[in-house]
């Protein structure tokens, strides 16, 4: 099953493999990492990881709308980062470091 | 005018006179209270007046006016109507509870003019009112049921209307336990009428019983009627329930008048009168109650006879009396009991505010040996006293011979009567002459026994008015039951028969000479004068003979004087056992079964739940952690 040719012709499977090892890679920092930072980026590698599942199915599929689909998750993805940023930034100037755990101190 | 509405405004009066002294229940003007109060009442009174009048006008076969407000209860084939019947039984009633209602609330403004709390008594005493006229007038059992319990509660805030001094509070506290006894009877005779014929509806009740007379002891309605005339013991003081009512004296005298006397007690003979097409196809109950009636009247007329309080004497002798009626019910002779109610009602109460009036004459002094000779302070008072005491005793022509008079003779008479149960009753009526007139000679006759300290002062006229009133009608009452024997020849009818006939059970006539009925008569009054005179020259001409046979009686005499230790047994045998099996349960079962039990369930969740606590412990992380695992679970089971 596994021969020459399924490393040298890059079809659809292997976009949708290298998307979900990125997919889990941004999961693992964002469940095991303990800085805000790190897990924005974390969070960060997922939404691409999708994108990029995205562009293969569209690109196999010959429609555009995954196309269309990944400009609203980079859309969005620009906005969840400027929020988690602020309250990374918020974090720090309390707490001088931006640990997860200090999120705790936004409930009530 | 419009039935429905007379009726409506018959009930609300008082109810209206209770709310509105009940929500300034702290003011000390007696004067505003009583008059609202009086005024309640006499509203009520003048609605049974004009509800009378209608009855008069129909036609004697349909004699009813009848009136429902709004369906109460609708379950399954349980059908409750809010519906009140004035009819001749309830026409009677009505017109002597407003009526003496409204002369002992009129001689309340008087007696309770110095209370600390007037205007609470008489919201009580309206809400009794009310009570009162739902229980006489309420068409179906439930409803009786209602006024039967409303009137349980005024008795025991009345009773116990001076509870700072304990002894008074625990009084009114006996009485509603007491009650409760019998109202549990009540219950389960309603439930059993209802599981056999399905209705609780007197005229349905009255309809759909079997016309065959019950042979067994175990039959349906045998059970059903004794379980209601424990309740009847219960509310009319009667063995083995009576002890009550003795102790109920502790309230303010005119409460003893109306509701201890006149009215409350009378419920019980009332609702047999009501029930008289039920219980006659239950012959073997009749011969319990003639017997426990007759009894009653004897045993209490015995105590009575040694007894020193003014107000336990009458307590004693209302006991009696009471036993009379339901030796009538016994027997079989519903008007007579309704007749002798009627009478009671007058004269009873008319001593009951003689005795308030004594007592508040000698400044709250209640024993007898330490008055006497009250006659020349208290001139209305002993007039109108002496008036009740003929009555009671059953001198003719005062209103408390005809009814008794009724009475004894259907107990020879009647199908259900015997010999054993007229004996005892006449015996009875000796011992009620004996004890009233020692009563009078240590009250009104003979030297006054009471410090110079004291001065006996005749009542305001509040107090004289009910009295008078009272005192007439103890001498006319009787006259609406004249006996045909003595009646008939100079052509005056026994209207309370004829009244009476269409709503009672009828018993077939015993023939019985005229000459047996002018001898049975002759012999009871005989008998009772005979006794009064007795107790005149004990008491008044040689007052050391008592004393003497007192001393001959020794330990016989204590007893009586004890009341047979009735008390005592009770508190024994009955009271001590159930508050110790109480305990016990409570330290063993109580406290090793069921506590641990819900302790442990308790426990058992407190311990799931602090395992599944762990899972919320506010990490974000973890949150994440859950969700992913979610996701992966929910992806295995769907692509798998």
């Amino acid at each position: 099953m596994l021969s020459i040719e399924t490393f040298l012709h890059v079809g659809l499977a292997h976009y949708i493999f290298l998307s979900g090892i990125l997919f889990s890679f941004g999961m693992i920092a964002v469940l095991m990492r303990k800085n805000v930072i790190v897990m924005l980026m974390g969070v960060e590698l997922m939404l691409n990881a999708v994108n990029l599942s995205f562009i293969a199915f569209s690109k196999e599929s010959g429609n555009l709308n995954g196309h269309i689909m990944v400009f609203f998750v980079m859309t969005i993805a620009a906005a969840e980062a400027g929020v988690g940023l602020a309250l990374a930034v918020a974090i720090y100037k309390k707490f001088h470091e931006v640990n997860i755990r200090f999120f705790e101190h936004l409930r009530g | 005018m419009n039935h429905a509405l007379l009726i409506m405004t018959l009930l609300l009066a008082p109810l209206l006179g209770f709310l509105f002294n009940g929500f300034r229940f702290s003011s000390k003007d007696a004067y505003l209270a009583g008059t609202v109060a009086t005024g309640a009442a006499a509203i009520s009174f003048f609605c049974s007046l004009l509800l009378w009048k209608d009855l008069l006008a129909l036609p004697v076969e349909s004699r009813v006016i009848a009136t429902h407000f709004f369906d109460w209860i609708n379950v399954g084939a349980l059908n409750v109507r809010f519906g009140f019947v004035v009819d001749q039984i309830s026409a009677i009633m009505i017109l002597v509870v407003t009526g003496v209602g409204s002369l002992i609330h009129l001689f309340s403004v008087g007696y309770m003019a110095h209370d600390e709390r007037p205007t609470k008594y008489f919201a009580y005493l309206n809400l009794f009112l009310f009570n009162m006229l739902i229980l006489v007038l309420g068409d179906n059992l439930v409803i009786t049921f209602v006024g039967w319990e409303g009137v349980g509660l005024c008795s025991y805030l009345l009773v116990g209307f001076w509870f700072t001094d304990s002894q008074k509070a625990s009084a009114g506290m006996k009485a509603f336990v007491t009650n409760r006894i019998g109202d549990a009877g009540f219950l389960i005779g309603m439930f059993t009428l209802f599981f056999a014929f399905g209705t609780l509806n007197y005229a349905d009740l009255a309809a759909i019983i079997p016309k065959v007379p019950e042979t067994a002891w175990l039959g349906t309605i045998t059970i059903a009627t004794l379980c209601l005339f424990l309740g009847a013991t219960g509310k009319s003081a009667q063995i083995p329930l009576y002890v009550w009512l003795p102790d109920a004296m502790a309230g303010p005298t005119p409460v003893s008048a109306l509701i201890h006397a006149a009215t409350m007690v009378t419920a019980g003979v009332y609702l047999f009168v009501r029930m008289s097409n039920v219980l006659v196809m239950a012959p073997h109950t009749m011969e319990v109650i003639a017997w426990v009636g007759a009894s009653t009247a004897f045993v209490a007329a015995t105590i009575g006879v040694t007894q020193w309080d003014i107000k336990k004497i009458l307590a004693y002798s209302t006991v009696s009396q009471l036993g009379y009626m339901f030796l009538a019910v016994g027997v079989g002779a519903f008007t007579a009991a309704q007749f002798h109610l009627m009478t009671h009602a007058f004269f009873k109460a008319l001593m009951f505010l003689g005795s308030g009036s004594v007592i508040h004459a000698m400044h709250e002094e209640q024993d007898v040996r330490h008055m006497g000779g009250l006659k020349k302070y208290l001139p209305i008072t002993h007039i109108t006293f002496v008036c009740g005491w003929l009555a009671i005793i059953g001198m003719p022509p005062f209103a408390g011979f005809f009814s008794k008079d009724e009475i004894l003779f259907q107990a020879f008479a009647s199908p259900y009567g015997n010999k054993g149960l007229w004996a005892l009753g006449v015996v009875t009526a000796g011992l009620t002459a004996f004890y009233m007139t020692r009563l009078m000679c240590l009250t009104f006759w003979g030297k006054s026994r009471f410090g110079h300290d004291k001065h006996p002062h005749e009542s305001p006229p509040t107090m004289a008015i009910p009295l008078i009133i009272l005192g007439v009608f103890s001498v006319i009452g009787g006259w609406v039951g004249i006996p045909h024997v003595i009646g008939g020849g100079v052509g005056i009818p026994n209207i309370l028969e004829g009244w009476l006939e269409p709503v009672t059970a009828q018993l077939k006539e015993t023939e019985v000479s005229g000459l047996l009925e002018w001898g049975l008569m002759g012999f009871s009054v005989a008998v009772a004068a005979i006794s009064a005179l007795i107790a005149y020259s004990f008491y008044i001409l040689s007052p050391e003979t008592p004393k003497s046979i007192a001393a001959a009686l020794g330990g016989f005499y204590d007893a009586v004087c004890n009341k047979y230790y009735v008390d005592e047994f009770y508190q024994g045998w009955i009271i001590n056992p159930l508050v110790e099996g109480s305990k016990a349960l409570w330290l063993y079962i109580d406290v090793n079964f069921i506590d641990k039990a819900t302790y442990l369930a308790g426990d058992l969740v407190s311990g799931a739940a602090s395992f599944v606590k762990t899972v919320q412990n506010g990490k974000t992380q973890s949150y994440a952690l859950y969700m992913a695992l979610g996701v992966v679970v929910v992806m295995t089971i769907v692509l798998l």
